[in-house]
Order: structure tokens, then sequence, then C-alpha cells
């Protein structure tokens, strides 16, 4: 990993007596597209706002390019923000929105109209330069919230929920516009959400937080195939989870009694206390009519719904006890008939390998 | 359509009795007052129905055009000072804990609780020859010369000479920003108050200093309160009549004063219709120019 740009060590803050982020270190390195993700009021917001000035923290310290922020303002740091209201100066036009920042700081005024030049045509907007905007949509307003941001140059770029205001369709072209863009001008991009597919198609790295604490930071692949808590688990992706009780370990192998399967081994290595979970995500599920061989992890039941979604359908799976297993089948033949119907005795089961061992 | 109907009976409803009340006491009588600025004033002082333009030729003879001229100019300070008092009151209050807000904002209309006579009575109390500024002064002039007379130098400043401070164009300016700050502070403070904060912030975000996020940004986003404050207080004041009669002495007598006047002891009441219509005329001039400024701005130039 190359240079910490954004170094943030042991950060905590509070609004009287809500503890709004909790002790969080984080080292974010040069060029990174990193993602804060989490559910909401978790403290991603106050978390960005202190990068940027906005908030101070109540304890801890923040360095960004090696340089202590404590102290320094809002308009002498090398970061800039992106709003999630796009906050674009409704008297301006685009052309003054996006010089704004040049103009304040006394660059000359041949540059500024060649750096805003420059910046429009990064974000796809020439043409618009005479534009109030009030006569933008959405997505071109969020535009020249970006181009006036990346014409100060950052260090990093902040963004607040960039895409929340957006509809699903606008919200998928922007992100690949954002991943573009961040490989256009090589800066480090923090990024937060709420919604993990932006995280996960977006991000090299992602920090989980929940209620104000950092609980994981990976890659998203690894996030999604090695949780390290059931509140990741759950949080990035769909799990099937099952409850149970450790019964040993045995070479290299954790053996555990499971809620409607019995006694399991699994590939494991750590330490367990003696309540787990054991999770699966429901793609790697496979679903079959006559007993699966032996080795995998199964449990017999009867198809209770399915949901047909196109390329997938999601079949979900009661055994005698009342369990439940999603599982995802991809739909890879032309054929109105799905492989399998509401009623249908099916056998469930996935590899060993595939298990997830939530200790946390 | 049914629904319309309904609609439309409902709201005729709701509106008749302020309808009827602006009609009877606001609508009827403003006409009367309009019939009677093209009349004339009888032998015996009453008013004689008729069509001339003489009361407004009279109006614009060159010792009224003073007065009006010397009440735009009053007003027009009175207004330039509320707006800048009022400003930096307005931001303090909307960027004030919201449990303190509440108390700035009773703080700013409790002179509204106190009779207007009263409010600017008071103002002769303090600004008279024996009233509390020159008692303040006199109290620091001796504490000034007592000091020079420790020093050695016994005398320097003499007795100490009341001001004048009652009876002229300032005391009624004085006493006319008190009664119409908060115009001003109220429509400020309400768009202040709705203004949203990550403007100010991407302001400061992207290099510019407070000072700079003031003028380029709060400023022009809180125009509209700007424009109706300002307005508002100007028109007000304008048309003040208490404070010159009271505290105006001849050298701040307003175009109210000279209204009132021709209502009351001149018992010229065409004239004073004509005069009282020409500031009813600048006033809708400058409320058009008010609306015409705002429909064109929200049809693109954003605010
Ligand atoms: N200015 C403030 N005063 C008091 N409490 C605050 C303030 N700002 C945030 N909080 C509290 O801090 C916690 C974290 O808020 P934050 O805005 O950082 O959440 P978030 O993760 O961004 O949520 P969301 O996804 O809903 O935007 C919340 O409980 C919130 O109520
Ligand atoms: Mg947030």
């Amino acid at each position: 990993m190359s240079r910490a740009i954004v170094s943030i060590q042991n950060v905590s803050k509070l609004f009287g007596s809500i503890t709004a982020v909790d002790d969080v270190s984080l080292d974010i390195a040069e060029g990174e597209f990193f993602a804060l993700l989490g559910p909401s009021g978790c403290g991603k917001t106050t978390l960005l706002r202190m990068l940027a000035g906005f908030e101070i923290p109540s304890s801890g310290r923040i360095m960004i390019d090696g340089q202590e922020m404590e102290g320094i303002d809002p308009n002498r740091r090398p970061v800039n923000m992106v709003f999630q209201s796009y906050a674009v100066f409704p008297h301006m036009s685009v052309t003054d929105n996006v010089g704004y920042g040049l103009k304040v700081t006394g660059v000359p005024r041949a540059e500024i109209d060649k750096r805003v030049k420059e910046a429009l045509a990064l974000v796809k907007l020439d043409g618009y330069e005479r534009r109030m905007p009030g006569q933008l949509s959405g997505g071109q307003r969020q535009r020249v919230a970006l181009a006036r941001a990346l014409i100060k140059r950052p260090k990093v770029l902040l963004l607040d929920e960039p895409l929340s205001a957006l509809d699903a369709k606008l919200r998928e072209a922007m992100q690949l516009e954002l991943v573009r863009l961040k490989n256009a001008v090589g800066i480090t991009f923090i990024i937060v959400t709420h919604d993990q597919d932006e995280a996960l198609s977006m991000a090299n790295r992602i920090a989980v937080m929940d209620r104000g604490r950092v609980v994981q930071v990976a890659s998203p692949a690894e996030l999604y195939e090695f949780p390290n808590s059931r509140f990741v688990a759950d949080f990035i992706g769909k799990i099937n989870l099952l409850e149970a009780r450790v019964a040993g370990m045995e070479n290299g192998r954790l053996l555990a009694d499971a809620v409607g399967i019995g006694r399991v081994a699994v590939p494991f290595s750590g330490a367990a206390k003696s309540e787990i979970g054991l999770a699966v995500r429901p793609e790697k599920v496979k679903l079959d009519r006559s007993e699966p061989a032996v080795g995998r992890l199964k449990i017999r039941g009867r198809v209770r719904e399915i949901a047909y979604y196109g390329d997938e359908s999601h079949v979900f799976i009661e055994d005698g006890a009342g369990l439940t297993i999603t599982a995802n089948v991809p739909n890879d033949a032309r054929t109105t008939q799905g492989p399998v119907a509401v009623g249908d005795e099916v056998w469930v089961s996935w590899a060993p390998a595939d298990t997830l061992v939530l200790t946390e | 359509m049914q629904d319309w109907r309904k609609n439309k009976l409902f709201f005729a409803i709701l509106m008749a009795p302020s309808a009827f009340w602006l009609v009877v006491f606001f609508t009827i009588p403003l006409a009367i007052v309009w019939v009677y600025s093209f009349g004339g004033r009888g032998p015996e002082g009453q008013t004689l129905i008729g069509f001339s333009f003489e009361n407004y030729r009279r109006a614009v003879e060159w010792i009224h055009l003073g007065i009006i001229w010397k009440s735009i100019v009053i007003a027009s300070i009175t207004t330039a000072a509320c707006l800048l008092l009022g400003f930096p009151l307005a931001l303090a209050i909307a960027f004030a804990p919201s449990r303190l807000k509440n108390v700035l904002l009773l703080l700013v209309i409790l002179p509204f609780w106190t009779n207007l006579l009263i409010r600017t009575y008071s103002w002769i109390a303090v600004l008279r020859e024996r009233g509390f500024l020159n008692f303040g002064l006199e109290w620091l002039w001796d504490r000034a010369d007592l000091l020079f007379t420790f020093v050695g130098m016994p005398d320097l400043f003499g007795e100490f000479q009341p001001l004048r401070l009652l009876y002229n164009l300032p005391a009624v300016v004085i006493a006319l920003i008190h009664v119409h700050l908060p115009f001003m502070v109220l429509p400020l403070y309400a768009t202040l108050e709705k203004l949203d904060r990550s403007y100010l912030e991407a302001s400061l975000d992207l290099g510019a200093s407070q000072w700079r996020t003031l003028s380029s940004v709060t400023v022009p986003l809180a125009m509209p309160g700007i424009a109706t404050g300002v307005l508002l207080t100007f028109i007000l004041s304008l048309g003040s009549f208490l404070a010159p009669d009271l505290l105006g002495g001849t050298e701040g007598l307003m175009i109210g004063n000279l209204i009132a006047h021709q209502f009351g002891p001149s018992r010229d009441w065409a004239f004073g219709s004509a005069l009282s219509f020409l500031i009813m005329y600048a006033t809708f001039i400058v409320l058009w120019i008010r609306s015409t400024v705002a429909s064109r701005s929200q049809t693109g130039l954003g605010i």
C-alpha cells in the first residue's frame, strides 16, 4: 500500500451525550477509491465532515497529506467536498459556480477561464456554461458540483451520498462515470454511502460502520466472501444463517452442531466461542431432487415460494422445523418453467468451504 | 368537476369575512379618499367633490416637494441603518443555538408590546436637555475633569454644555430606527433561517473566507428577505407621523405631518387626500418594480 494520504487516528465525536463516531482509526492510501458504508445514523457523514473541517473531533486526530488538521479551517484544507444536496449556488451560472473556488483564492481570470473549460469537459458539460442551476437536471447539477470541487485539484475528494438523489438508471450511469473520473484525475476519492451495491461496484476498499464504529475494512470481494461478523455478513448481500454450537476442532476443521443439519465439519482457522453462526450466501446454495454427495452440508425441505427476477429466481425452501433457506437459482435456460415449483420436495446443499463461520 | 364546485364554495365561504372587511373598511374608504383628491375645499372647510388636478399641482409646489424629499431622505437613512443593524442581528439569531433563538426573537419583537406613543415619548426622556443621555455625558465629563485635575490640569474642559439632541432630524431618525428595526429583522431572519447551510459550507470548502462567503453567497441568497425588509421599512417610515410630530420640531417635519395638518387644523381634506395618494402612487410603483424583478428572477436568475 502506498503512502497514507488520510490518516484517522482514534477519532471520536460526541454531540452532547450521543456518540456519533466512536474511536475510529483508518488509513487511506493515495489514489484509493474508498467507501464508508453503513446503515443510516451510523456516523458516516459526521466522519466525512470531520475530514472536511465542518465538525471538530471530540478526541483523536486527523492527518491529511502528512499534515495535522487540528485548528485548520475548512477553507484551508487540501480536500473538497461534494454535498449530498450538491449545494450548487442557485444565483450563479454554471461557469461562475465551477470557477468560484478559483476566483475566491485570487487565481487570474485567464487561468480560471481555461480551467473551467477543462473541468466542464471532464464532466461532459460543455455547452452548458451560461445556464443557471434552475435550468439543469439533477444529474447535471451533480456534474457541476463535481467539476466545482475537482477544479480545485484537491488531494482528496469527499463525496457524501452523491448518487442518492438520482433515479436508479441515472445512478448506475453515474457510478461508472465516477470511476472514470477518478481514473482520469487520479486523486483519492472518499465516498459515503448506505447503498452496498454502490460501494461494492465502485470502491477498492470499504470501511463498514455500525453505531459509530468501524467494524471491518476490506476490499469488496473480501467483505462479501469473508465478513468478520454477523453484522457485516448481513449488511453486505444476503445470507442464510444457522445457529450452531461448537463441538471441537479436527485437523483444521471446525466441528459444530447446527440447527436443522446436525454435526458438520467446516474449514476454519482461529478461535471460536461455543456459540457461532454458520452462514452461506444464497447463490452458493444448490438445489437437487436426489440426495447430494456426502461431505456437503444439506437440508431437506419443501419449496414455499419463488421470486422471479428474470436473470435469476430466489427460491425459499422450508424444512420440517420451520427453518427457511434461500437459494438463488440462475435462469440459464430459455424456458418459462423453472427447475423447481412451489410445493416440490428438494435437497438444499452447499460445500463446506462456502460456509461462513461467524464468531462475532 | 363536482369537487371543484365544492371547493369553490368552500373557499368563498372561507374568504367572505376577510373580503367583506377589506372592502368595507379599506377599499371603499380608500376610493373615497381618491375621489376627494380631485376635489376642493369649500369656504367652511367642507370637501367639495369635483374633478381637477389642482391639489396635485399644489402638492408638487417647491415648499411641499421639499418636505416630500426630506421624508424620502429620512426614510432612506432609516432603512439603510435598519439594514446595517438588522442583517448582522438576523444572521446571529438564525445561527444561534435553537434554545437561544426563541429568546432572541422574543427580544426583537418585545418593543411591540409597548404602545408606539409611549415608545416614541420615551425618546424625549432620553434626548431632552436634562435627559438620560445628557446626564450620562455630564457624568463622564465630570470624571474626566476630575482626572485632569489630579494630573494638575484643572478646568481644562470648562463647564459641561448639554447637547441639543431633541427637536431635530437626527432625533426623528433615531426613533424611526428604533420603531422599525423589527420590520427589517423579521423578514431577514425568516430568509436566513431557511437558507440551506450547505451553500455556506460549500463556499468555505471551496476556499472562500467567512467574509467572502457572506458577500458572495449569504447576502445574494438572502436577497428576497432583504427586499421585503427594505420595502417594509421604507414604506412604513415614509408615512411616519408620530416620531416627527413629537421629536422633530420644525426641522424634522415629514409628509405624514403635512397630511395630518390638512385633515386637522387646515381642514383641507382634498389636498390631504392628494398628498396621501402621492405616497400611494410611489408605493405602487415600488411594489410593481419589486414584483417584476421577482418574477424575472424566478424564470431564470435563480434567486
Ligand atoms: N449536529 C448534530 N447534533 C446532534 N446530533 C447529531 C448531529 N449530527 C449528527 N448527529 C447524530 O450523530 C449520529 C450520526 O449521524 P450521521 O449524520 O453521521 O449519520 P449517517 O451515517 O451519515 O446517516 P445517514 O445515512 O442517515 O446520512 C446520528 O445519531 C445523528 O443523530
Ligand atoms: Mg449522512
